[in-house]
């Protein structure tokens, strides 16, 4: 498209970002400050993403976008189309062939590769956010290390509900150092994230911060020792492919009490569903 | 052990042309319970700061003896290691007890908060300590899941107590921890303050305007004004026979029932 530089963002920029994202990822779990741009969708809808995206995309790359796992919902789509007509590359909705997926608030069900990036769109990148309003003394607490405070959360999900409650941004400990928000995917996707062979990079556009997991790094969630982490799913078989090893979406069909449970990710679904037909 | 727990020499901090404290020197040994006590803006709770490394005097300095029996110079210690004195060998006790507790999160939670940011990671451990803690400060074992908006104030003391001395500090500081209550309410507080200090051999800065409070909580008790120490003694060698005019004046002011 001309007009415009490759993949939106003039080179200064990106460089700066790239810069970022190189910090993160030698600190990992640290949340690195960076100059967010401007982009042509509004806050909350992935601008973080896309600029982290549009940084270390190249022509040879294939992208893959999901929103909630699934690729054909609005954001999503925008969001391909964005970089298929601003950087020309190649987009699919098979998380094999993509070399980078961004995502909001899901991890593939396909275990990722070593040649593949996952970028997640962050909106709020503080773990601590909701335990200490003052960003200052959140990040003091973040280098002295003194996560305490975290634990008294879980504490209280226990006494009152008998489990812990945090269905998704289940906060972790990143290599054992850092406590990071791993924006709001559900908890069922955490252990996902521990030794994934793709790099992991989050974005947050609004709060402006770039954190990121470098390949094959320990990402524990929080816990206690006599009620360790469970992630949970729906119980039931997915509708559409049968899987019963997915994490489910509850789909209302009717206004009769009618709904089905099927898969999240969609292209797991779909892959799942034409080995069937192939095999039948 | 040998030696004060902290010593203080020579402490002067100025707020403008106001002298808050005027070259106080103060001492405190293990297990001892040394009253501060003055009238409003004699510098007592100033000193308090002071002493607990949360405000920096302008001259003087403060020494401070460790488990393992090191000085360190308060102000001089990296921030990092006074935020993790302050939560574990040391505690702090407030007038407002709603100032320190998280009143969103249940009791239970709250006095494991310290053990918690210790390191402890089993859920069944904390609960029973702040189970024990809850009965040792006299709170009835089955109100530790109750928020603390549903305690009286009285209440919230002791749930702040507890909450302080679940890591079995050595040194406490008490800002006025009567202040507000109703006198009876205080006389109990008071009571299981001395029990606990005397059973635990905690040592306790204790600031009060209240000489009643020091006479019988304290051993030792220095009287301030104007950001000076006009008398320092043994409790009850200062209160039945006060050399300072000032001191004469505060113990002569009380009111007998």
């Amino acid at each position: 498209m001309s007009g415009y530089n490759f993949a939106y963002l003039d080179e200064q920029t990106k460089r700066m970002i790239r810069r970022a994202i190189l910090k993160a990822v030698a600190i990992p779990g640290h949340q690195v400050p960076f100059g967010g741009r401007e982009m042509p969708l509004p806050y909350g809808w992935g601008t973080g993403g896309i600029q982290v995206t549009a940084s270390v995309i190249g022509a040879g790359d294939v992208l893959k976008v999901i929103d909630q796992g699934a690729d054909d919902t609005t954001n999503a789509v925008s969001i391909r189309r964005f970089f298929a007509r601003t950087a020309d590359v190649r987009t699919t909705t098979r998380t094999g062939e993509a070399s980078i997926i961004q995502t909001r608030h899901r991890i593939p069900e396909t275990r990722l590769r070593e040649d593949q990036i996952i970028v997640y769109q962050v909106p709020i990148p503080e773990p601590l956010a909701k335990l200490e309003p003052s960003r200052a003394e959140a990040r003091r607490m973040h280098a002295l290390a003194e996560y305490g405070a975290m634990h008294v959360r879980l504490y209280e999900d226990i006494t009152r509900y008998g489990h812990v409650s945090i269905s998704y941004d289940y906060p972790v400990l990143v290599n054992r150092r850092y406590l990071m928000a791993p924006s709001p995917i559900p908890a069922f996707d955490n252990p996902k994230m521990h030794m994934m062979p793709a790099l992991q990079l989050f974005g947050a556009g609004r709060e402006k911060r770039i954190y990121a997991v470098p390949p094959y790094t320990e990402v524990r969630s929080l816990d206690f020792e006599d009620h360790p982490f469970r992630a949970t799913r729906a119980p039931h078989a997915c509708a559409l492919c049968g899987a019963a090893d997915s994490y489910l979406d509850e789909v209302v069909t009717e206004d009769r009490g009618g709904r089905m449970f099927v898969c999240s990710d969609t292209d797991h679904c779909e892959t799942r569903r034409s080995a069937r037909e192939a095999a039948a | 052990m040998t030696g004060a727990l902290l010593s203080a020499r020579g402490l002067s901090l100025a707020f403008g042309a106001i002298r808050a404290l005027d070259a106080v020197d103060a001492d405190l040994w293990p297990g001892e319970v040394l009253a501060v006590v003055g009238e409003s803006g004699s510098g007592k709770s100033t000193l308090l700061d002071v002493l607990s490394g949360r405000r920096q005097p302008q001259a003087g300095i403060v020494w401070y003896r460790d488990p393992e029996d090191h000085l360190h110079e308060l102000h001089a210690m990296p921030a990092p290691r006074l935020r993790a004195l302050h939560r574990s060998d040391w505690g702090f006790v407030h007038q407002n007890p709603r100032e320190t507790l998280r009143m969103n999160v249940s009791a239970g939670g709250n006095v494991g908060e310290r053990l918690m940011a210790q390191g402890a990671r089993h859920y069944g451990d904390i609960r029973a300590q702040a189970i024990d803690w809850l009965r040792q400060v006299e709170i009835d074992a089955d109100r530790v899941d109750d928020l603390p908006r549903t305690y009286s104030g009285g209440m919230l003391q002791r749930l702040q107590i507890a909450r302080t001395l679940v890591t079995h500090p050595r040194l406490v500081f008490m800002d006025e921890p009567t202040g507000g209550l109703d006198v009876s309410v205080q006389a109990r507080l008071l009571d299981l303050i001395r029990g606990l200090v005397a059973r635990l051999r905690v040592a306790v800065v204790l600031v009060t305007h209240d000489i009643a409070v020091a006479r019988l909580l304290a051993h030792r008790i220095m009287v301030m004004q104007r950001g000076r120490v006009v008398e320092a003694g043994l409790t009850d060698q200062v209160l039945d026979d006060p050399q300072h005019p000032y001191t004469q004046l505060l113990v002569s002011s009380v009111l007998q029932a």
